[in-house]
């Protein structure tokens, strides 16, 4: 297998972008080719999850490749729910390193938008179980305020503990231009303040406003690359040295242990098992946190901390800027925006950005190793990445 | 001459009780003063509205547009027993909420128009109004109308407003919505907060200066102009002539992009 580098990255703001969903694609593509001076690919992968029911467009891939000039590179769409932008990638790595391709092109793309949050909620909860969760009402926020209050349960975690989260996502995105919220919360004002109710309404208890990201249109490409090309690009190398995925159970009711998330804990596995290193080796992560619990959960299960001590961590301050290990420098979904098929390259973007040691006011420092989580379904398809800077 | 012509051009106001300032504090944590301008004050605000006339985006343009002219109605006398109140944070304009007083028993709910967004500013802001309405003046019920999907979920749906089609609303076109007492008695404690007296540095602060808003909407990148093509003979190619791809990329705050979309 050869080795795969990421030799340019791309990226809009996320947030509203009232714009064909093809040129929010094709945009973050133009900007990774500047990036590398790359001008031809051999392929395309386009992530996107949403298109065919939100923007009433299919075959995406087609419409980028064109819109980008880049015909006759072959282009193909990704869709594995919010786990599309991850999946791509992965798609892209095979390319490369089985010898098929020397330069790929990895760009996802959505418009949320579009729609009201209503639809955005019924859009985005057509990826639950058709039989046993959708007809039934089921949506992800309620999916995540079931799953939290076991979590609760469980392992002691507080209301606080998730605010938390909320706080330093907002706090981080504040350094990052293209985060879709540049509003810094504080607990008082969200928690503990007489108009805290107000301000941060329950929408499914025990989640309230603050502990959901928002419906946000963007996009984020990456270019993958052979190192026979990387060689020649004269950019800080950052190599994609592991890829993991696993899945679960589709509907989270038939987990043995529903407060596990046993797909995040494999792909993670495999991520840094391919990479060869540890968790404790890993100095920046960007997790899947659409709801504040889960940044709390998958920090345990990908390693960085025992089961049931991640929001212990984070009390310490362990999961800061500043911290033993960075969670979501980038604001995270929570505070950067959940655009879901572009979330994972906008992910993979932030680690490339945090390798190169680009990210100026929120950079991690001597950031050597990084680590993307990408969660599809409630944690039922799970994409892991870990990034490597190569000097 | 003059003088007895703008005698009739001006509107008599009727005398109405006063809007006795509020503050409450907002998720940035930063506690935010609500309270009724004068007229003389109108001049301070018109020039942070002006610039959102040309943001085309979430309605500000046509919202910010209407606003101007009925603040510029109620500075220079031609709206009669209209009101405007502010919310500030730390002095700067957060919100500015408009009405007027159609007769003892009726209100007309004009705009509402936030300039910081993500902290339900616009919506404490209108829920001061409503109050002023329906507590302070003892008015029956608001006529309410929505110029933009947000005003729309903010105010028709979460009040769950009642339906006042057969009544045409002065802002004209869509039909009219209410909101009577007894809805807003539901609300209370949750959409309607804020506390009374505001303490005295806060309300001098407030009442000091209109400062101008931090960080208030900015117009949508245009994005479209990428669209010129420069090799795609369909024209859709997004290939701006300003970037040359083999161009070594600058290194801004973006980390390693330049702007952003």
């Amino acid at each position: 297998m050869r080795e795969v580098y990421v030799i340019g990255i791309g990226i809009t703001s996320f947030s509203r972008l009232e714009y064909p969903l093809s040129e929010i694609a094709a945009y973050p593509a133009m900007m990774a080719m500047r990036d590398c001076g790359i001008e031809k690919v051999d392929h395309l992968y386009v992530a996107n999850m949403g298109a065919s029911r939100v923007s009433g467009q299919t075959a995406l891939a087609s419409a980028v490749v064109d819109t980008l000039s880049l015909t006759p590179a072959g282009a193909e769409a990704i869709e594995n729910g919010p786990a599309s932008g991850a999946s791509a990638i992965k798609q892209g790595f095979m390319a490369v390193a089985s010898g098929l391709h020397d330069v790929v092109l990895v760009t996802g793309a959505e418009r949320m938008r579009e729609v009201n949050n209503l639809e955005a909620t019924d859009f985005v909860a057509t990826l639950t179980h058709p039989i046993a969760e959708y007809i039934y009402g089921t949506t992800l926020p309620s999916l995540a305020a079931m799953f939290t209050r076991l979590y609760m349960d469980k392992y002691g975690v507080t209301s606080r503990h998730l605010a938390m989260v909320a706080v330093k996502n907002h706090d981080n995105a504040m350094n990052n231009p293209f985060a879709h919220l540049h509003q810094p919360i504080t607990l008082e004002g969200i928690l503990d303040g007489p108009e805290a109710l107000t301000n941060n309404p329950f929408v499914s208890d025990p989640l309230r406003f603050f502990d959901f990201c928002p419906v946000s249109d963007g996009a984020a490409c990456v270019i993958l690359a052979s190192k026979e090309v990387a060689d020649k690009v004269k950019r800080p190398r950052v190599r994609l040295a592991g890829v993991g995925q696993a899945t679960d159970t589709h509907a989270v009711h038939e987990r043995e242990e529903p407060t596990d998330l046993l797909a995040v804990r494999r792909a993670a596995e495999q991520a840094m098992k391919m990479a060869g290193i540890k968790p404790s080796d890993v100095d920046v992560a960007e997790l899947h946190d659409a709801f504040t619990i889960l940044e709390i959960v998958e920090s345990e299960e990908v390693g960085f901390f025992k089961k049931g001590e991640g929001h212990l961590a984070l009390e310490k301050g362990e999961t800061r800027m500043g911290g033993k290990i960075p969670i979501n420098p980038s604001g995270g979904l929570k505070a950067k925006g959940h655009p879901v098929g572009a979330t994972g390259l906008g992910q993979a973007h932030e680690i490339v950005t945090q390798l190169r040691g680009e990210a100026k006011k929120r950079q991690v420092k001597d950031a050597k190793i990084g680590f993307t989580c990408n969660f599809g379904g409630f944690g039922n398809n799970v994409v892991c990445l870990t990034f490597m800077r190569e000097d | 001459m003059a003088v007895e012509l703008e005698q009739i051009l001006r509107p008599i106001d009727h005398p109405y009780p006063p809007f006795p300032p509020k503050f409450m504090q907002v998720a940035s944590g930063e506690l935010m003063v609500i309270r009724q301008v004068t007229r003389e004050e109108i001049p301070d605000i018109l020039p942070h509205v002006e610039p959102l006339i040309h943001v085309e985006r979430d309605y500000y343009d046509i919202v910010s547009v209407r606003v101007y002219a009925e603040l510029l109605g109620y500075y220079r006398h031609r709206v009669q027993d209209e009101y405007v109140l502010v919310a500030q944070i730390n002095g700067e304009l957060a919100a500015i909420v408009n009405g007027r007083f159609a007769t003892p028993e009726l209100g007309v709910s004009l705009h509402t128009l936030a300039l910081r967004r993500g902290l339900r500013i616009g919506a404490h802001a209108f829920a001061a109004k409503m109050e002023y309405h329906l507590d302070v003046v003892g008015q029956k019920e608001v006529l309410i109308v929505a110029e933009s999907p947000i005003g729309f979920r903010r105010w028709m749906i979460e009040y769950n407003l009642a339906k006042r089609f057969e009544i045409p609303h002065e802002l004209g076109g869509v039909p009219s919505y209410a909101l009577t007492k007894e809805i807003f008695d539901k609300a209370r404690g949750t959409l309607v907060v804020g506390r009374r007296p505001v303490p005295e540095d806060l309300l001098k602060k407030a009442q000091e200066k209109i400062l101008p808003p931090s960080n208030p909407p900015k117009p949508p990148p245009d994005l479209l102009a990428a669209t010129r093509a420069a090799k795609d003979p369909t024209g859709t190619a997004i290939l701006l002539q300003r970037w040359k791809l083999a161009r070594p990329a600058s290194q801004s705050d973006a980390g390693g992009q330049e702007g952003t979309v």
